[in-house]
């Protein structure tokens, strides 16, 4: 075996790897988070429509894509593994357990957490991620008058049997600006005006609100990160940007929609 | 036979060896004074018992005063019981409720096997140690002691991990059986010190394989451990211990089998 | 038999090189032919396995607790001296050798002392590169703290776990050595018997404590080092497994007992609080530099505080009586630690003890938190204010500390000659377990430089002349010598077991408790010991018909354990007993009431009893059979000790 095959089958490599595609996903959500705040402009879409087509299709971005769906699989998979072997490591439990005398709630369900997670992200990506890669997904025009930014004519354009092609282009004879993308904007929109769709996002944020609150720092440790200096700064931002504002954040979104 | 006016009631784990597959044994402890600590209370007990011919409760214990780590017992749900930064033996009966239900179960850890009752064989601590927990001087030939100065903070902070008394509580707080607390408390006295550094990458890569090699869990930062270790043994010895892990496995061209 | 301790020719200084130097050696091949055996893995068992396996011998480790680690030398918490002369304060060798002597009270030998105190400074050189972490200066360099018994600072620490620290120490180098494959190490196994071969120590009986299995183990030589038998008082500072077992074996197999009667107790314990007590537990010393220490003036006072009519707090100055400044107005309550300990008995024999039972005296700190402050009370006593509540429940801040003596140390021993071989051929006792470097009396700060030098220093040069001597054949357990010790080994534990009596063995150890802190405690006189040999022996019949011994050989069996220690005690409280009603003097921690001065203070007899007293096993029941080896002092002067 190598140094590296060997570091990470060790119980400290297997845990590295949580801990890297771990925080990785923590970053990943911030990115997504602003994305997704163009859902909250009122403008027919346009601007999260055209963010939709830009994240599917700047290279850069793609690749970066294929490692975050690596990162969700290989962190449940190891999730998995060290689960098991941990449960190996004390096949008979005790009768009586008073975890809450010297640990977090959050870090001892890190595994159920988790499951929830996971099931909330294959709905998710069935919902918006594979409807908008394979799906007959309506398209969307967006008209903008070159010499008035706030004068956009939307036409929706329903899918009728065959796709449409993403285009953007000015129309010199109307003096517009024009973008033709596909509709996710409206798959949302239905989709979160669904009152059990919704609930289950925002059980779904309180989920990882709490898988972040012992995960985003014990993330840095599994790394062997720790310093007086900075690990107060660590523990602010995994409290209150990860595990309360960033949920907060994505659970207000389905919330939006189904109270607009 | 001393008396106290605490009745108490306990549930003890009875388990005739290795291979046995042990139950849960109720009690009851009469007249128990608070005075006594936990162990003693055990004795009046175990004495109690052995007057009537029955097998006295076993458990480890040694020098009763919180430093040899011979004792363990899992009291209620926690090591060492209710109180934080002792040892069972210093644990004393003013710390329950008169008609108190007492549970008693030894660590559980497939590392740490129960031989008899409440003591459990926890060699494995011995065997992580053997694979590098040294610095390699013979006996002789050694520099003067004032040869090798080493700042105050660096010596209390190594003093610090060096508390440690290998009483296994980490593990048997942990919900992984992890004993990484343990373990990198003494991979990290030896990592800060001056003496230690010539092995110090070595060092952290055989303890750590030996860990692994002996099935504990893995270290998923609940801090349990370092909340229950007697001698309140601190989380950063376990971070240490992964950045010379990674270090090694990742940096150093010292590769170790 | 004439003792012969091979005291080496030539001047103090000397004599211990020279001696190293005309030792035979072990020829390097020829280590590795060799097999020795340790039985115990405290700071001179471990080091001193260590050490040899280093030099390529095979070394067998045996220790009864389910780690080398958990040894006793692990509690020790003052300190270890050594005459580095850091702190350029007069410190020398012979300055650590003259302490030691006169703390010993002149009763032991000269040049085991000088050796020592020679080797001291290497201990700490070496636990430093082992990587132990002593006290540091903020300049980087090694702290020195003062000690009872001298006026230098010359005592090394590690906050206040010294012991544990420099057991570490030696359980790494072990460790090292086990995984090199030279140490073999056999946790919870406990020496039964020692096989003694044509005159010559060749190996051991042990019980296998988890499956109880008794086991044969053959090799060229064995070292005791089983550490002290205080528990024979059933209370002491001692852990509750420390024993007897393996000395009082290889004492029956002809090895002579040193100065079976020689005790110490440590002043400042804390009290007995009822009849389930297991164990006491140390308090530092360091406490009286501070603590000032008293009972009431009247008996009426203190049985009101006995019943808790009266707070101690309460108790005026002028009812107070600080016996200790009243009787030493120089040393005050710094006095050593005998006499501190006799005069906190004398005020519980005259009614004055303090507590439930009465068996305490106070150790106030009130005036020095008024003088300093509480603040700087706390930084320096701190951690021990808060075991002390851990344990009693009550605040030393705001009512005095209660604290009583307890027996902490046996400067007795299996005796050995200079080279730390007993009267058996090939059987060495090294640290607690031998009689050899303190005397009638142990300076603080001595127990662990003691352990270690035997181990680290001492051991590895006087073992190889043995060696050399008896040469590299091999040794095994074909012997009929083992199968009869064998055989011995199992009908005394069936025999034990066989034992189904109304008296637990707890029971019996605290009657013999009793007895011996009666009667050969801090104070003795003839009548109580002439008493305590008949009741000892009572209580050795009475043990072996109505004990209570339950289970089975071939399982973890406390009560069988326990009862086959008890059973030596038993056995060993006798001789100490007979020891001690022999030395007609006052001596080291030793109060003999036929010998004292006017002003009734210590008075030791240098004219009878200059003597190392060894006895001899002679016969079961039989008395045993006393042997002097004549202490002379070429380089000291005998003087009287007074601390008024």
């Amino acid at each position: 075996m190598s140094s590296f095959t060997k570091a990470f089958s060790s119980t400290l490599g297997k845990k590295l790897i949580m801990g890297l595609t771990g925080l990785f996903l923590a970053l990943f959500l911030v990115v997504h988070l602003i994305g997704n705040l163009q859902l909250f402009k009122d403008d027919g879409g346009k601007a999260f429509n055209e963010y939709s087509y830009f994240m599917t299709h700047f290279m850069p971005i793609k690749i970066i894509s294929y490692l975050l769906y690596a990162s969700i699989v290989l962190h449940a998979v190891y999730a998995l593994i060290l689960t098991l072997g941990n449960k190996k490591a004390r096949t008979v439990g005790y009768a009586q357990y008073n975890g809450a005398a010297n640990s977090t709630w959050s870090s001892r369900n890190m595994g159920i957490l988790g499951t929830i997670l996971l099931i909330f992200i294959v709905i998710h990506m069935k919902t918006f991620w594979a409807e908008y890669h394979w799906g007959g997904l309506p398209y969307i025009k967006y008209e903008t008058n070159l010499s008035d930014a706030s004068d956009v004519k939307v036409t929706p354009l329903p899918y009728e049997g065959k796709q449409l092609v993403h285009s953007q282009y000015v129309d010199t004879q109307n003096g517009t600006e024009v973008v033709v993308a596909k509709d996710l904007y409206k798959i949302v929109n239905e989709a979160f005006s669904q009152p059990w769709y919704v609930a289950l996002y925002v059980l779904s944020m309180i989920a990882m609100g709490f898988h972040l609150y012992h995960g985003f720092q014990s993330g840095f440790q599994t790394l062997g990160f720790d310093h007086s200096k900075y690990k107060p700064l660590i523990d602010f931002l995994g409290l209150w940007v990860f595990s309360i504002i960033i949920p907060a954040l994505f659970a207000a979104m389905p919330l939006y929609f189904l109270f607009k | 036979m001393s008396s106290g006016n605490m009745n108490l009631t306990l549930k003890v784990w009875r388990q005739k060896n290795a291979s046995d597959k042990g139950e849960f044994v109720t009690y009851k402890a009469d007249s128990i004074s608070p005075d006594m600590s936990f162990l003693e209370m055990l004795d009046v007990v175990n004495e109690r018992l052995t007057k009537k011919g029955q097998d006295p409760i076993h458990f480890d214990h040694d020098c009763r005063e919180g430093i040899c780590g011979m004792c363990s017992l899992y009291i209620n749900g926690r090591p060492h019981g209710p109180k934080r930064a002792i040892t069972t033996c210093q644990l004393h009966m003013r710390s329950f409720k008169d008609g108190e239900t007492i549970t008693i179960e030894p660590w559980r850890a497939t590392a740490f096997p129960v031989i008899k009752d409440l003591a459990v064989d926890r060699s494995a601590f011995d065997r992580i140690q053997q694979a590098g927990g040294y610095v390699s001087v013979n006996t002789g030939g050694v520099p003067d002691a004032n040869e090798i100065p080493i700042p105050k903070v660096i010596a209390d902070e190594a003093f610090n991990s060096a508390t440690c008394i290998q009483c296994g509580a980490c593990v048997a707080a942990c919900k992984n059986a992890s004993a990484s607390l343990f373990v990198s408390a003494k991979i990290s006295q030896l990592a800060l010190l001056p003496q230690g550094q010539p092995e110090r990458y070595r060092r952290a890569q055989a303890m750590v394989a030996q860990m692994d090699a002996e099935g504990f869990g893995s270290c998923t930062n609940t801090g349990a451990c370092e909340i229950e270790c007697p001698k309140e043994i601190s989380l950063t010895n376990i971070n240490r211990m992964r950045r010379d892990y990674f270090g090694a496995k990742f940096f150093k061209e010292e590769e170790i089998n | 038999m004439i003792l012969d301790s091979k005291i080496p020719e030539g001047p103090l200084a000397e004599k211990w090189s020279k001696h190293k130097f005309n030792l035979k050696l072990v020829n390097p091949a020829n280590k590795r032919k060799y097999t020795v055996i340790v039985i115990g893995s405290g700071l001179a068992g471990s080091s001193a396995a260590a050490s040899l396996a280093e030099l390529g011998y095979n070394v067998k480790v045996f220790c009864f607790q389910d780690s080398p680690r958990r040894a006793h030398s692990i509690a020790a918490q003052g300190g270890i001296n050594a005459a580095k002369n850091y702190r350029n304060d007069g410190d020398s060798v012979y300055r650590l050798f003259y302490d030691t002597i006169k703390g010993g009270d002149y009763r032991a030998r000269e040049a085991n002392v000088h050796r020592l105190a020679e080797e001291s400074v290497n201990i700490i050189d070496q636990c430093v590169a082992q990587g132990v972490p002593f006290a540091r200066e903020y300049g980087g360099l090694l702290d020195n703290r003062s000690f009872g018994g001298s006026q230098v600072s010359r005592t090394f620490y590690a906050r206040g776990q010294t012991g544990q620290q420099l057991l570490l120490g030696a359980y790494s180098a072990l460790n090292r050595q086990i995984n090199a494959g030279t140490v073999k190490m056999y946790n919870r196994h406990e020496m039964l018997d020692v096989v003694v071969v044509d005159g010559k120590a060749q190996g051991v009986i042990t019980r296998n404590l988890i499956s109880g299995e008794i086991e044969s183990h053959a090799g060229h030589a064995v070292l005791l080092c089983t550490g002290g038998y205080g528990n024979v008082f059933y209370l002491s500072t001692n852990a509750m497994g420390s024993n007897t077992t393996a000395i009082w074996r290889a004492h029956k197999k002809g090895a002579f007992f040193g100065n079976p009667c020689y005790t110490q107790i440590h002043p400042t314990c804390i009290p007995v609080s009822g009849d389930h007590q297991s164990k006491l537990t140390l308090m530092s010393e360091s406490l009286r530099n501070d603590g000032r220490v008293w009972v009431p003036k009247t008996q009426a006072m203190a049985e009101q505080i006995r019943k808790g009519q009266l707070k101690a707090s309460d108790v005026k100055e002028e009812d107070r009586d600080y016996f200790l400044e009243r009787k030493y107005p120089s040393f005050g309550n710094l006095v050593p630690r005998d006499v501190a300990s006799r005069n906190a008995k004398e005020a519980f024999d005259d009614g004055r003890g303090v507590g439930g039972s009465g068996k305490a005296v106070y150790l106030d700190f009130s005036d020095a938190i008024r003088r300093l402050g509480k603040a700087a009370i706390e930084a320096k006593y701190g951690n021990l204010f808060d075991m002390y509540y851990q344990i009693t429940d009550e605040n030393p801040y705001e009512q005095p500390m209660r604290i009583y003596p307890a027996v902490h140390y046996t400067m007795g021993g299996l005796w050995v000659d200079y080279n730390l071989m007993t009267t058996i051929p090939g059987l060495y006792a090294l640290g607690e377990c031998n009689f050899s470097d303190h005397g009638a009396n142990r300076l603080g700060a001595s127990a662990l430089m003691q352990g270690l030098a035997d181990g680290y220093f001492v051991i590895p040069y006087t073992l190889g002349d043995y060696l050399a001597g008896i040469g590299p054949k091999p040794v095994d357990t074909t012997h009929p010598a083992f199968a009869e010790a064998k055989k011995g080994v199992e009908d005394r534990i069936n025999k034990l077991l066989s034992l189904k009596g109304t008296k637990t063995v707890d029971e019996y150890h605290r009657e013999l408790g009793n007895i011996m802190w009666e009667y050969c405690g801090m104070a003795r006189n003839e009548e109580g010991l002439t008493k305590a040999i008949g009741l000892i022996q009572d209580l050795k019949k009475d043990f072996w018909q109505n004990a209570i011994v339950l289970g089975a050989n071939e399982e973890l069996n406390m009560s069988l354990e326990k009862a086959n220690r008890v059973a030596d005690f038993i056995e060993l409280g006798e001789l100490m007993v007979r020891d001690a009603l022999h030395r007609r003097e006052s001596c080291g921690g030793h109060f003999r009431e036929e010998s004292q001065t006017e002003e009734g203070e210590a008075l030791r007899n240098d004219d009878e009893f200059a003597y190392v007293a060894a006895w001899q096993f002679v016969g079961e029941d039989q008395p045993e059979q006393l042997h002097k080896e004549a202490l002379v002092y070429e380089n000291v002067k005998l003087t009287q000790r007074s601390y008024k």
